[in-house]
């Protein structure tokens, strides 16, 4: 009787072993490239294009993936034994256009070829990330995460400016930025994104040109528009964790009310003078912001930076506050400003913390919320009332 | 005395001062008297009713005083309350 490894040597001289470079060219060219490994394999690494096919599954799939038994196909596992077992199985079943790509992903990850992984990072990833994933509350398994999110900025201005940058730096995946807005020499006092030489650009525009000389491993998705009810689920939904650097208070609480309907998190903050404030609401679990603030202050109470003045610094020290956070909720690792709101103030360099709970009244995250329709997100009855309503005229003496 | 934080948008209607020591035993009290001492302070505290407004949140310590005795709070001379705006920047 045929031993084992016999069988296997049989069976390799039956099939097409091919190397890496061939495999390369023609994955390229557009051959099918099948991973028959366990999931627990797969999880770990596997090649990007590859289509995951557990081999005990291949012969029953294969004419759903491949209807035309003439295309050709390249197989991979962890060697090359179960793929060559695979290979020929295949071609009984008239599938002779079959490649095995020799040593399998192990040759592959050897040859320092690029793989996709669950906590694995490239040769070049390793490298640039380095001092992240030396930091044992970080190490791969946390990078990978940062690497898989997906944050969306509400604003390439004063706080999104450096919050993108440090958060491209630390190598978040997607990066969605909203802002309708183009840049001015104004901005640069504090909108480190941006340049003398895209002054006039579209503000998204300018935040991705230098998010990718920075670091191309980030995806830096444009939103060149303003948020408004009709657009804001679709929006944040696509996203996982959302950084509020709205400069008005409508769209700090027509976010408020689509991420606690869509659960997103929000990190939270805002600059004026020498203050910030910064707080990070996740729904259901803390307070929303509404909680916080049921009820947006009179003009006069809340002016604007370009009113106010606001010193540059600040937009650096709160946007970074919020980028801290961003990483932490997406590498889950420490505490997050969950139930609190952190002041800072710049002149005396004071930090204060409140403490901030749930309001069992919330019209949006307590049990009223519920019975918000999806039309009504952000337009309570008395909305336009609770902001940019117009001052009442004078009663007549 | 109790010890108030004045946001910087309050600041010019306290004579620019970021922190303003004011006598009462509760916190109610406490900015009744900050009013009688700045009165271009009491419209933005204080609603007709004598009421705080919503839109301003106050504070004793790290407490939102709406989760503790409201204007009732007890005050003591250790204690601060903080007069706490939102703030949403922009433009």
């Amino acid at each position: 009787m045929a031993t084992t490894a016999e069988t296997i040597g049989d069976v390799k001289n039956r099939v097409h072993l091919i190397s890496r470079e061939a495999a390369q060219a023609e994955i390229a060219d557009g051959a099918l490239l099948i991973d028959v490994r366990e999931p627990h394999e797969w999880d770990e690494a596997h090649l990007a294009e590859a289509e995951h096919v557990p081999q005990d599954e291949l012969l029953e799939r294969i004419d759903e993936l491949a209807p035309d038994p003439s295309r050709r196909l390249v197989l991979y596992c962890r060697t090359d034994n179960r793929s060559a077992r695979a290979a020929d199985a295949l071609g009984s079943l008239g599938y002779d256009n079959v490649g095995v790509i020799e040593e399998g992903i192990t040759g592959w990850i050897d040859a320092e070829l690029p793989v996709v992984a669950k906590y694995a990072l490239t040769r070049d990833q390793r490298m640039r990330y380095s001092r992240h994933t030396l930091l044992p509350e970080v190490g791969v398994e946390g990078q990978v995460k940062l690497l898989n999110a997906k944050v969306l900025l509400l604003g390439a201005g004063g706080l999104g400016a450096p919050s993108a940058l440090y958060l491209a730096a630390a190598g978040i995946g997607t990066l969605g930025i909203v802002d309708d807005d183009v840049v001015d020499e104004s901005n640069l006092q504090r909108q480190v994104i941006h340049s003398t030489k895209t002054v006039g650009q579209p503000k998204t525009a300018s935040a991705k040109a230098a998010i990718n000389a920075l670091n191309p491993d980030v995806d830096v998705v444009e939103h060149n528009l303003r948020l408004d009810a009709s657009n804001i689920l679709e929006l944040i939904e696509r996203y996982d964790i959302v950084v509020d650097g709205a400069d008005n208070f409508p769209t700090r609480y027509l976010l408020n009310d689509a991420a606690v309907r869509l659960r997103k998190p929000v990190v939270s903050a805002s600059i004026l003078g020498f203050e910030g404030q910064i707080s990070t609401f996740i729904p259901f679990d803390g307070p929303c912001y509404r909680c916080l603030f049921p009820t947006p202050p009179p003009p006069e109470l809340a002016p604007s930076c370009g009113a106010n003045g606001v010193l540059g610094v600040m937009a650096g020290v709160m946007g970074l506050l919020q980028a801290n956070e961003v990483i932490k909720l997406a590498a889950e690792i420490g505490e997050p400003l969950k139930g609190r709101l952190l002041l800072y103030e710049s002149l005396s360099t004071r930090f204060t913390e409140l403490k901030i709970r749930r309001d069992p009244d919330c019209p949006i995250c307590g049990p009223a919320g519920e019975h918000i329709a999806a039309e009504d997100m952000g337009r309570f009855p008395d909305y336009e009332l609770f902001c940019g309503a117009p001052a009442r005229e004078p009663t007549p003496a | 005395m109790p010890t108030v934080k004045i946001p910087p948008v309050l600041r010019s209607k306290t004579g620019g001062e970021a922190e303003v020591a004011s006598s009462g035993a509760t916190v109610g009290e406490v900015l009744a008297s900050l009013a009688e001492a700045h009165p271009d302070t009491r419209e933005q505290l204080f609603g007709e009713d004598g009421e705080l407004n919503r839109f301003v949140n106050v504070y004793l310590n790290d407490e939102d005083v709406r989760v503790l005795d409201g204007l009732d709070t007890a005050a003591g001379d250790s204690d601060t309350v903080v007069i706490l705006p939102a703030m949403a920047g922009g433009h």
